[in-house]
């Protein structure tokens, strides 16, 4: 929890990793992907206040010290959502697997939720994989990277009908979070890896899902914002558009975080540190003393208050993952309504 | 006074006309460009840096292929040599450009087809950012929708945006001359109806935004990659 000028933030950190990337965990053959992955996520720390800065060493491998100091003593989070990334290609034992991230969970109960994945190229084995982690680890969520490159095959995409097998199962299993990593990609090449449009498909299909579009599709905030804006059940992920852009480029921070309550809406953002790539300490903080620069350029978005952050730091993810948040941390009824989107206009001359 | 330029000069001003497809900016403003030589034999050598050694694969090649048609054809070049530098892709990427190969044949078995559809809905983008660019000051001036959907590019007073936006448009094959309206659909080029041109304007700003903050990430990263200034980089300029 946060507690800024009287008000109180329930803290739930919807995007973040327990990761190995040393050379003892590199596959051999595969050194310069291992290595140049995880220089890359390091280049994106260098994006927050230098202060907050990893040595490469520590970046690798973090301990578990460092992980529950970071993020809970000193970084306000309540309850934290481990999202799995496997790249089992170049790292022996996965990047962050489910199961790595469980094992830490299950050491502190009541703080971590841990997400799964699947892939729907794995077939019926990964069906079967899907349950069992959910029997034993309690999954309410998958986290999904629809551009992975693997084995000849150059991504997928929600519309598959291979894809609607996994949703299928996701609701028959009580899943109801579907987090889609749209954004910066590993192996692009020439499959459209940043289209939402597949996204747009299942949500409409699958209405009792709820589909986070982790890093808003970043770089393109535009489509996913058309998009997003029709459908109910879509989410704006945040990680990354705090962590990357608050600190290093405030104007343009102040701007997409405008567009994305003039078209998704302060009720459907989640706030998600991405730690290890940083640490949640100054993004709550920040967020909470955050507000748009005076000048014309801000004024036609929809204003922000303290309701506005304590949804989207944390009683917004609260309520995707049935999260008890106790009563000093609620709105009170009538509060946090959200400015209607009509009282958003392009410019006062429009 | 092409005359007093040297070589080095000649390929910069050549290299300042390519572009990061995604960014809708020079490559070497954007500090892309670290290395540019051209020898009294007329070899010119080029080398490029991107932010992370995973930036996307499809427009570094598109931007590497660029640079080898924009150096080959400056005066003077007799042999000309673009390398990416540090990205994972990088030989294949060098190679497939040396050899003219096309980005399907530089990545068999990786890659279907070409990158001209990729290029071509990045560049639908660059008009509409370009058309908040364009329009963002006349509405500030107190011009109204209304009259912004009845302008002509003609009308419109000249500006270095209102140039950007006009090449864009041509290289689209997008109506672009002085009696073309300001306001047009950048997929069909069709004129923006009254009724439309509020929510019209909206994407244009909502696009021009996403550019710009992926722009910023990009050039972040790369300074925290590569402390030193590119050759011909140039600071962004935040509104």
């Amino acid at each position: 929890m946060y507690e800024k000028n009287g008000e109180k933030y329930f803290v739930v950190d919807s995007h973040m990793h327990y990761w190995n990337a040393a050379p003892d965990n590199w596959v051999a053959g595969a050194e310069q992907y291992a290595k140049g992955w995880i220089e890359c996520f390091h280049a994106y720390q260098g994006l927050g206040p230098p202060d907050t800065h990893w040595p490469i060493e520590k970046f690798q491998k973090y301990s578990e010290d460092d992980l529950m100091r970071d993020v809970f003593d000193d970084g306000h989070v309540d309850v934290a959502i481990f999202q799995p990334t496997y790249l089992t290609e170049w790292y022996k034992e996965g990047f962050n697997t489910t199961e790595r991230n469980a094992a830490l969970g299950e050491k502190h109960p009541g703080k971590f939720i841990a997400n799964t994945r699947w892939d729907p190229r794995d077939g019926d084995a990964g069906l079967k994989e899907l349950r069992a982690n959910v029997e034993r680890y309690g999954s309410r969520g998958v986290k999904l990277y629809t551009a992975e490159w693997r084995q000849g095959s150059r991504g997928w995409t929600l519309k598959d009908p291979e894809a609607y097998r996994y949703l299928e199962a996701c609701q028959e299993l009580g899943i109801k979070n579907i987090h889609v990593h749209k954004g910066p990609t590993i192996w692009p090449l020439d499959k459209d890896a940043f289209d939402v449009s597949d996204i747009d498909h299942a949500a409409t299909d699958f209405p009792d899902l709820n589909f986070i579009v982790e890093h808003v599709g970043l770089p393109r905030i535009e489509d996913f914002c058309f998009m997003a804006t029709q459908e109910p059940n879509v989410y704006a992920g945040l990680s990354v558009v705090i962590g990357g852009l608050m600190h290093a480029r405030p104007r343009f921070f102040a701007k997409v975080m405008g567009e994305l309550l003039f078209w998704v809406g302060e009720d459907k953002m989640t706030f998600g540190s991405d730690y290890g790539i940083w640490e949640p300490k100054w993004q709550v903080e920040g967020f909470v003393d955050w507000d748009y620069p005076s000048d014309d350029a801000f004024s036609d978005y929809p204003r922000v208050n303290a309701a506005t952050k304590k949804k989207i730091l944390g009683l917004n993810a609260a309520a995707l993952y049935d999260i008890k948040v106790p009563p000093e941390f609620r709105l009170d009824a009538g509060e946090g309504k959200p400015a209607a989107r009509e009282d958003a206009t392009l410019a006062p001359q429009l | 006074m092409t005359a007093t330029l040297t070589g080095e000069e000649l390929l910069l001003a050549a290299l300042a006309r390519v572009r990061d497809p995604e960014l809708d900016e020079a490559i070497t403003s954007l500090g892309f460009v670290s290395g540019c030589t051209l020898s009294a034999e007329g070899v010119a050598q080029v080398r490029l840096r991107l932010p992370t050694y995973f930036c996307a694969p499809n427009f570094a090649f598109l931007m590497v292929a660029d640079a080898y048609d924009a150096v080959s054809a400056t005066d003077g070049v007799r042999s000309t040599e673009v390398i990416l530098e540090e990205h994972f892709a990088a030989d294949a990427i060098n190679q497939g450009v040396a050899a003219r190969a096309g980005f399907a044949n530089s990545f068999a078995g990786e890659a279907v087809g070409e990158l001209d559809r990729l290029r071509s809905n990045f560049l639908r983008k660059a008009v509409l950012a370009g058309t908040d660019q364009v329009c963002r000051p006349l509405l500030a001036a107190g011009v109204d929708s209304v009259e912004l959907s009845s302008l002509r590019l003609g009308s419109v007073p000249n500006s270095p945006a209102l140039q950007r936006l006009r090449q864009r448009r041509a290289e689209l094959g997008l109506p672009a001359a002085d009696g073309d309206w300001l306001l047009i659909d950048p997929e069909t080029g069709k004129p923006v109806p009254d009724d439309a041109v509020s929510l019209h304007m909206i994407r244009a700003r909502t696009t021009r935004v996403s550019i710009d903050a992926n722009t910023g990430v990009c050039r972040g990263m790369l300074r925290h990659r590569y402390p030193d200034r590119g050759v011909g980089e140039k600071d962004e300029v935040t509104t």
